[in-house]
């Protein structure tokens, strides 16, 4: 019986049903039918993924589906991975769904829209034509265009959010629309058999190109500079489960498309590509986790942290081109395996951070880190979740994201036997940028949690907050219990990703074995992060015990806390955010450039006397600044010359259709 | 820089006085639970700063008296002992309830100079609410305006033990 | 899992349990001497832990289990760490956790902790104590990440024992550009992350100049005793690591008595000296301003940085 046909199948019937519920279904339960629909949706393409991943195969050509393209799908390894992956996001969202849209997105569009984007994030990875890919590709856009723009009523950030989310989505599109098509020219026909057996017929520079293009289109869905700038934007602005959708399983279809048409239909390709998607990855990482770090919006601050995160893996990605173009089948499996390993991650702790974030946004309605605080006493589970999925971002043991990083560092350090000038120069800097990274994710996920959910509350909406409703919690558990199974047996996914990534790479060998212990092939390096816990514990127990032993007088008393002798402080007193952040900003002045105002107001009748002062500090996003603004800048050039020639007079519109139409008369009569 | 400070070093060698004799006496129940380590939280409760002087120089290298296992301390928290000096004006008094009540069990409280012992000279004063005692329990006195660190010293190592 | 390496595992974490506070001892034993003082005996942090041990436990109103929690994971993961790294025996007792990496990051799992029970108390030094320690951390972490990746190319792995025991076989390596700028990268950080002078002053009483001692103003009595344990542990983890990784001679590699007992006197000796030198430094030296730290942090880092050039170029 073939699990990945059946899985499909249910998925898709469960897709289409769930989305006619949501146009169907009165108010009261819709958000329940759509929301467990969309799961069943989810959990059937774990199903076909995981099915897929084990060495099952499926595929589907149905030509005459679609006017011109037809349909072609096909399931192997490595779509199955991200198959695999997608739905287990949309499952666990869909459930939170349930819960949190019953406030903030219940209608029927948003209810309808849902379960098509989950059905199109399952699609993607499985189309095995250009065209199908492509319609697949805008499809999933749309939908999540559509759900970005939700709350777009209530709020009027949402709407700008959502016209850039189109435009730089459409950009992209049209980048891998160009790639693409220039490599379908060069084959029989779009299927994506036949543009493998091309591959190899293509010249070193329209290959470039293509994969150039690609990468371009791709880059801008995975968030990687510079073309990230839609992601913090849209992102935040999005009801907290889609943002988990878009955040933990769209941006992986960038990854997806660029390690499917690099790896698999261009073959591998040329050394400098991957060199350029190695110094990208590492890039972004470093300047996503930046502004990451000084950034306050607790959601803006999980978007720049997927920039960072995806920026990781295409370090990964790059290294595992750069072996291979060099030989070594082997290392290029184990870079290959870190990098699909560290989506699997990140997709298990992006999606908890969002749904715990999302937890909090509906209990105080604020995002603002500096307005958050003390959320522990009224809601418990959702520290617990959020504080999980800190740990785990921010790539301390015993968390997921360690492991990955853990295994992506073994890859660099392996790379320098078969080490060319250009790889000698490059892989130090990558790990250099994956140590900044790793430092500086700390600082923001330990700001993040810290500030935003233990001391004391700085608002009054954070101190009222009461603990989300059951789904949510559900939501949030299964993703919680995701972050620690891949966390301590990473023997659940690393063999079969090992397999997938060794697929990629063209080498049987599995890059890593074990199911408690990783080892690494033709490596000496281990990592038991499951013996690492184990052992924190037994020395933590062993510390409390001795504790117990040891001291006089073990019951605890409770005091106030030690305000130096003064009154009661105020919340007003505590370190917030922004002065959490503050070294590291001054440390990175030069980076980020952060704008300051400071505006003294003096008393009328001495200018000794200060009446007020008024502060005001942002850290504008400097790449978009200096890559975006002049081109808008020329764009809003073009618009106001042609206002010029529209000033609303009748006459002169007429005038114009007159003048066109003896101006093309003439040419006829000449050309004739 | 380095090498005139090493000069000076070795030029200077050891300044610490020899130790008098320790003390026979325990200055109370604590003491033996403190066993030769206290930590010392100094609170200014309104002195003229006369006494302040002798703390620091009881602690400084002539005096010595952190040979004898007394340390201070930058918070209550961290104290076993609060070296309060002053009379106590009305502006600390709820300040050195709060450090006192701060301070964890086993604790012992030293009242530095006359002021604290006896409102001293500022005895009356509008400002003043009394002398140390009648804020908090008091352990241990140290009669002096100022007192000699000599007396400090003594004071202290009969709360170390050492 | 050897049974040297067995022996390592209960042997290193009892000397480095009873030996890191005589370490301290030691070294404020120096300093005194130098300023000219008796000081108070190297058995002093011992009295001050038993001290502190006795003192009563308060919670502060407001504070969570983080708040709890942190001193036992600040002792747990270093004690973690004294299990596993090669300090006196070659052979780790559980191997799979003996990386470099991992060693690393459990060490920075502390910090954090503390850090965030400094956050949760919600004073204003509590804040601003974590403030600092994460930016130093943020810093520290990559140098650190950085020197062990140019140590481990010319092993080949990151894998602790085996570097100890590349080392051990070929001593001459050490003297290699890339090991030397690795082992100043090294030491810097070494000072930064146990909080000494310059970077942080352990002995100061003002607040505002606090980075450590700032998080930590709320504990009192046993988790105090802990934090300080804690710290006291790390200084001396950190000074073994240092020693082993560059000048592993000494370290017991087989089953003997004497062989375990000569490891044990080695590592004493080794960071005895290096903690003595640290002191007699720290005379010298008086605390940089805040904000040039990331300065000197950020030298270390392009030094570690150099290291792993100099490593795939040279090595």
């Amino acid at each position: 019986m073939n699990l990945v046909a059946l899985g499909l199948g249910a998925a898709a019937g469960a897709g289409v049903a769930s989305a006619l519920m949501g146009l169907l279904v009165p108010r009261p339960a819709r958000a329940a039918a759509v929301g467990l629909g969309s799961a069943v949706t989810g959990a059937a393409g774990v199903l076909a993924g995981i099915a897929a991943m084990t060495g099952q195969t499926w595929s589907m050509a149905a030509p005459e589906l679609l006017p011109i393209a037809g349909v072609f799908l096909e399931v192997d390894a490595l779509g199955g991975l991200f198959l695999a992956v997608a739905g287990a996001v949309a499952a666990v969202a869909a459930i939170y769904g349930i819960g949190y849209s019953r406030h903030h997105a219940d209608g029927r569009a948003p209810q309808a829209v849902l379960p098509l984007f989950v059905l199109t994030l399952l699609i993607v990875p499985i189309a095995a034509s250009v065209g199908t890919f492509l319609v697949c590709w805008e499809l999933m856009a749309l939908t999540s265009l559509l759900l970005v723009l939700t709350e777009h009523r209530r709020r009027a950030q949402v709407g700008e959010a959502g016209r850039w989310y189109a435009i730089m989505t459409h950009l992209g599109f049209m980048a891998i629309l160009i790639g693409l098509l220039v490599f379908t020219a060069q084959a029989a026909d779009d299927t994506f058999p036949a543009l493998r057996a091309a591959a190899a017929t293509l010249s070193p520079a329209v290959a470039g190109l293509v994969f150039l293009m690609i990468l371009v289109g791709f880059g801008s869905k995975a968030g990687v500079l510079p073309l990230h700038a839609w992601l913090p934007r849209a992102h935040p602005e999005a009801p907290s489960h889609v943002s988990a959708l878009m955040s933990a399983a769209m941006v992986n279809a960038g990854v997806y498309g660029i390690v499917r048409v690099g790896f698999d239909l261009l073959g591998g390709g040329a050394r400098w590509w991957w060199l350029v998607v190695l110094l990208l990855g590492a890039l972004s990482a470093v300047y996503g986790i930046l502004q990451a770090a000084m950034s306050t919006d607790v959601k803006r601050l999980l978007g720049y942290s997927t920039t960072e995160n995806m920026g990781l893996v295409l370090v990964g990605v790059g290294a595992s081109g750069l072996f291979a173009s060099a030989g070594n089948t082997v290392l290029a499996a184990l870079a290959m395996a870190a990098a699909l390993l560290h989506v699997c991650n990140h997709a298990a702790f992006k999606t908890l951070l969002f749904l715990a974030a999302g937890s909090v946004l509906h209990a105080t309605g604020s995002r603002d880190l500096d307005a958050l605080g003390g959320l522990r006493r009224g809601m418990p589970a959702t520290t617990a979740a959020f504080g999980l999925g800190a740990l785990a971002a921010s790539a301390l043991p015993p968390g997921t994201a360690f492991v990955s990083e853990w295994l992506l560092l073994q890859s660099l350090i392996q790379g320098l036997p078969n080490a060319g000038i250009a790889t000698s120069i490059v892989l130090p800097v990558a790990v250099a940028a994956v140590a900044l990274t790793a430092g500086l994710a700390v600082a923001t996920f330990v700001k993040a949690f810290g500030v935003g959910f233990l001391a004391r509350p700085r608002s009054d909406a954070a101190a009222n907050a009461a603990e989300s409703p059951a789904t949510m919690l559900a939501g949030m558990g299964l993703a919680g219990v995701a972050c620690v199974a891949l966390a301590l047996v990473p023997g659940l996914a690393l063999p079969l990703i090992g397999r997938v990534a060794g697929g990629i790479a063209g080498t049987q060998t599995a890059p890593a074995t074990g199911a408690l212990t990783i080892e690494l092939a033709e490596v000496t390096g281990t990592l038991s992060p499951f013996l690492l816990t184990v052992a924190l514990l037994a020395a933590a127990v062993l510390v409390v015990v001795a504790l117990r032993v040891a001291a006089a007088r073990p019951r605890r008393q409770e005091a106030r806390l030690w305000d130096c002798g003064a009154g009661p402080m105020s919340a007003r007193m505590e370190y917030t955010a922004t002065s959490f952040a503050e070294p590291l900003q001054r440390v990175f002045d030069n980076v980020v450039q952060p704008v300051q105002d400071v505006d003294v107001t003096h008393y009328q009748e001495s200018r000794y006397l200060v009446q007020a002062v008024e502060y005001r500090r942002q850290i504008p996003d400097r790449i978009e600044r200096r890559f975006y603004e002049p081109v808008l800048l020329a764009v809003a050039r073009w618009g106001r010359a042609g206002r010029r020639l529209a000033t609303g007079s009748v006459h002169r519109y007429l005038g114009y259709g007159f003048y066109t139409l003896c101006a093309l008369l003439i040419a006829l009569v000449v050309m004739r | 820089m380095v090498l005139s400070l090493w000069r000076k070093i070795r030029r200077t060698g050891r300044v610490a006085e020899p130790a008098p004799p320790p003390p026979d006496a325990a200055a109370g129940p604590a003491v033996a639970e403190l066993a030769g380590s206290v930590q010392i939280r100094h609170v200014d409760a309104g002195s003229c700063n006369g006494c302040e002087v002798e703390i620091g120089s009881a602690f400084g290298p002539v005096y010595d008296a952190e040979r004898y296992g007394a340390r201070l301390v930058a918070a209550p928290r961290h104290a076993d002992a609060l070296l309060v000096t002053g009379p106590v004006t009305r502006n600390m008094a709820v300040a050195l309830r709060r450090t006192y009540e701060a301070t964890p069990e086993p604790k012992v409280v030293v009242a530095v100079g006359d002021c604290a012992r006896d409102c001293g000279v500022f005895a009356g004063s509008y400002g003043v609410a009394g002398a140390v005692r009648d804020v908090v329990p008091v352990d241990v006195e140290i009669s002096g305006c100022p007192p000699r660190p000599e007396a400090i010293v003594a004071a202290l190592r009969s709360l170390t033990g050492r | 899992m050897t049974p040297l390496g067995l022996v390592g595992g209960v042997v290193q974490p009892l000397l480095i349990l009873a030996g890191s506070p005589l370490l301290l001892g030691v070294m404020r034993q120096i300093r005194a001497r130098l300023e000219g003082r008796r000081g108070a005996g190297i058995g002093q942090p011992w009295r001050d832990l038993r001290k502190l041990m006795r003192k009563q436990r308060i919670t502060p109103r407001g504070t969570t289990e983080v708040f709890r929690v942190a001193p036992v994971l600040l002792v747990a993961t270093t004690l973690v760490v004294a299990v596993v790294a090669p300090f006196v025996t070659i052979t780790s007792a559980v191997g799979p956790v003996a990386d470099l990496f991992a060693v690393v990051a459990l060490l920075a799992l502390g910090t954090v902790a503390v850090a965030l029970a400094g956050l949760d108390t919600g004073t204003a030094f509590g804040g601003m104590g974590a403030s600092r320690e994460t930016t130093i951390l943020a810093l520290v972490e990559p140098t650190l990440l950085v020197a062990i990746f140019a140590l481990s190319v010319r092993v080949g792995s990151t894998n602790l024992p085996a570097i100890v025991s590349a080392t051990l076989e070929d001593p001459g390596q050490v003297l290699s550009s890339a090991s030397l700028l690795a082992a100043v990268a090294l030491m810097i950080v070494i000072v930064a992350e146990t909080g000494r002078l310059p970077v942080d002053n352990p002995a100061t009483h003002l607040e505002l100049t606090m980075v450590h001692e700032a998080m930590v103003l709320e504990y009192a009595g046993p988790d105090l005793a802990l934090i300080e344990l804690g710290s006291a542990m790390r200084l001396s983890v950190y000074l073994g690591l240092l020693a082993n990784l560059f000048f592993p001679i000494g370290i017991a590699t087989e089953l003997s008595v004497l062989g375990i007992l000569g490891g044990v006197v080695a590592f004493a000796v080794k960071v005895t000296v290096l903690g003595a030198a640290l002191a007699t430094t720290e005379v010298f030296l008086a605390k940089l301003r805040l904000f040039r730290v990331p300065e000197l942090l950020a030298g270390s880092f392009l030094l570690a940085l150099l290291a792993a050039g100099a490593s795939y170029f040279l090595g």
